[in-house]
């Protein structure tokens, strides 16, 4: 079977007044079906780019990026935003939740881009908030809900579309260590549950959550470590 | 994205931003009111011009000095023609095969009329005719008699007066056979002239009718007149009224060639030019409305653009959970056409209320042209449309890398 991510001599330049910055210089890296996988890597190494290209929210300078056999590198903007609709589901550090829309409209809206009818709309976004425990909160807007419950709600809206990728961006970041372990065992459960997670952090037993640690250093890959199951 | 997501979105950006939604619609809200109020009151103008003058006898029209309808200054052209005399009105009844009656009609304007110690304003107009002046003039005399042709012949002292002047001289009593005083001069009132109301706010019943010879002996003679014609039928009245230029032509001697130093006025060449009149009116409220609405529009990409700016983090989210540029240009459009629409439509309700209250300031019948109130509400749209579209593209080209990143 196909690897579920497969990047190939990824490279990234940005142009930052005339001084070019090489973000990434020729990453390969492959991504297999339900695994559960750390970036880490220091600020200013590149993971971030990687993040954002893994995402789909931005292309490549060069090199191939095929995400279930399909070449994402030659896509447009609209095709990229299709891709990441239907199979990349984002987990943020600052939660990105709308702040006027309710939990439950906030579930919702991946499905309003994809064209689901209002009411089964409804129906799927009830059943992802009930995966991470909110059924109870789900017409409360964000400023009435707790950083842990924001995330939860962060994580039934990547999750709401069925995505082949769960891409969380520091997700604990903003989060006190109690409430951080309890979102990384909801991560855990959706892996053990099948879902593919990639987990972008910095901290060291956040990593070690996962079952392959990659590191980034310098805009390469400096350690891919596949860990002991636990 | 569906239609009603879309609307969902701009009703609730508009109800967390209810004053500054409400200042930006001002300018539309004033544009629409301005034109559904104007067309609303030139329409009034018109329907009511209508019903005036086919009330006037439709076979009768006027030979007179100075055209019916003036706008601005009287021409030099008008002011230096020969007076209009009683010869001229013989020369028609002799000559014209086609007219019935001819009548001369003198007048004078800011007389007072006294009565015992009461007196009226100095607004008072007094007309000299003939036996045929409450027909051609369309006037009926609800009490006593007008003059006859002996009270022409003797000249005598007899008048018919406006129900103004029986309201405020005559409260108590009943008028005719008494007698009042126009200037220093007595007269018995034979008759009152029916009342005939307002007309845009002016009154149409401050009036005294003498016989013409009277006239000519108390005002003198050296004066213009006007000429009431009336064809021997609704038929024969172009005919009519080209026998009429003939003989006034020859009676006044105008030269081959030369203009008419006088006006014809019938009922539809009264029409045309009142019509000519509102005609720049509108073009003026097109203009003035179309100003007020293009300010509305530059308010409303304003307000966009803030909105954008503003939000820029929400486009970055839902960029990144798959909105297309498609759906992010939808929802910027909708909400300024949104904003659009619902100004217009206080534009639309405002403007119904300020047309029915000047039509009933002006004593005009209340009518609301529905076709303004399609043109006002297509206005507004038409504004949402080409206002939002700079800021709904601007939204939708956002980066989403970097819209996430916005503060």
């Amino acid at each position: 079977m196909d690897a579920l991510i497969n990047l190939k001599d990824i490279v990234k330049t940005y142009q930052v007044g005339t001084v070019e910055v090489h973000a990434l210089r020729g990453v390969d890296l492959q991504i297999q079906r339900n695994e559960y996988i750390s970036i880490m890597g220091p600020s200013g190494s590149g993971k971030s780019t990687l993040m954002n290209i893994i995402g789909c929210l931005d292309s490549p300078t060069s090199g191939r990026y095929e995400l279930e056999s399909t070449p994402v590198h030659e896509m447009d903007d609209n095709q990229l935003a299709e891709i990441r609709n239907r199979k990349i589901g984002f987990v943020f550090q600052t939660f990105n939740l709308l702040p006027r829309a309710s939990a439950l409209h906030n579930v919702e809206l991946p499905l309003i881009y994809s064209g689901v009818s209002a009411s089964k709309r409804k129906v799927i976004a009830e059943e992802a908030l009930d995966k991470v425990g909110l059924s109870d909160r789900k017409n409360h807007r964000p400023n009435e809900l707790s950083g842990g419950q924001r995330q939860r709600v962060a994580i039934a809206r990547a999750l709401v579309n069925n995505p082949s990728l769960i891409l969380a961006d520091e997700p604990t970041g903003n989060l006190d260590s109690k409430t951080g372990e309890e979102i990384m065992r909801v991560f855990g459960k959706l892996n053990e549950a099948g879902n593919t997670i990639i987990v972008v952090t910095h901290e060291k037993y956040i990593a070690d959550q996962a079952s392959r640690i990659v590191r980034i250093l310098d805009g390469n890959i400096a350690d891919d470590l596949q860990l002991e199951e636990n | 994205m569906n239609f009603e997501e879309g609307l969902r979105l701009a009703y609730q950006t508009v109800k967390s931003n209810k004053l500054r939604t409400f200042l930006t619609t001002l300018g539309i809200v004033i544009g629409v009111m301005a034109v559904i109020g104007m067309m609303s009151i030139i329409d009034a103008l018109e329907r009511h011009m209508t019903q005036t003058l086919s009330a006037v006898g439709g076979s009768v029209f006027w030979v007179q000095k100075y055209p019916a309808v003036r706008i601005g200054h009287l021409d030099r052209k008008y002011r230096n023609r020969k007076n209009i005399t009683v010869e001229h009105a013989r020369a028609v009844k002799r000559l014209a095969k086609a007219v019935g009656a001819v009548s001369p009609e003198f007048y004078t304007l800011g007389k007072q009329i006294k009565y015992k110690d009461e007196s009226t304003n100095p607004n008072i107009i007094i007309y000299g005719g003939d036996e045929n002046w409450a027909e051609v003039n369309d006037r009926y005399i609800s009490e006593g008699r007008l003059f006859i042709k002996e009270d022409i012949y003797h000249k005598r002292y007899v008048a018919v007066i406006g129900s103004d002047i029986v309201e405020k001289l005559f409260p108590f009593s009943y008028p005719v056979g008494e007698r009042i005083k126009i200037g220093n001069i007595r007269f018995e009132v034979v008759g009152v002239i029916d009342k005939k109301g307002e007309i845009f706010g002016n009154t149409q019943d401050n009036l005294v009718t003498i016989p013409y010879s009277t006239f000519r002996k108390v005002f003198g003679t050296k004066r213009t007149i006007n000429i009431g014609i009336k064809a021997k039928s609704v038929e024969l009245i172009p005919e009519a009224i080209d026998q009429t230029i003939s003989a006034l032509r020859i009676a006044r001697k105008v030269p081959p060639g030369a203009e008419n130093d006088f006006e014809i006025v019938t009922q539809d060449s009264i029409m045309d030019t009142l019509k000519n009149l509102t005609g720049f009116v509108f073009i003026a409220a097109v203009v003035i409305c179309g100003i007020s609405l293009l300010v509305g529009g530059i308010g409303i990409m304003n307000i966009m653009l803030v909105s954008v700016t503003e939000r820029t983090r929400e486009i970055g989210i839902r960029k990144a959970i798959g909105a297309k540029r498609k759906h992010i240009l939808f929802q910027f459009m909708t909400e300024s056409i949104g904003i659009c629409i619902f100004g217009g439509i206080i534009g639309v309700i405002l403007g119904v209320v300020v047309g029915l209250f000047i039509s009933a300031a002006l004593k005009l019948p209340p009518t609301i042209p529905v076709w303004s109130i399609f043109l006002g509400l297509g206005f507004s749209l038409l504004i949402g449309v080409v206002f939002g579209v700079y800021p709904a593209m601007k939204a939708a080209r956002l980066d989403p890398i970097e819209a996430l990143r916005h503060e």
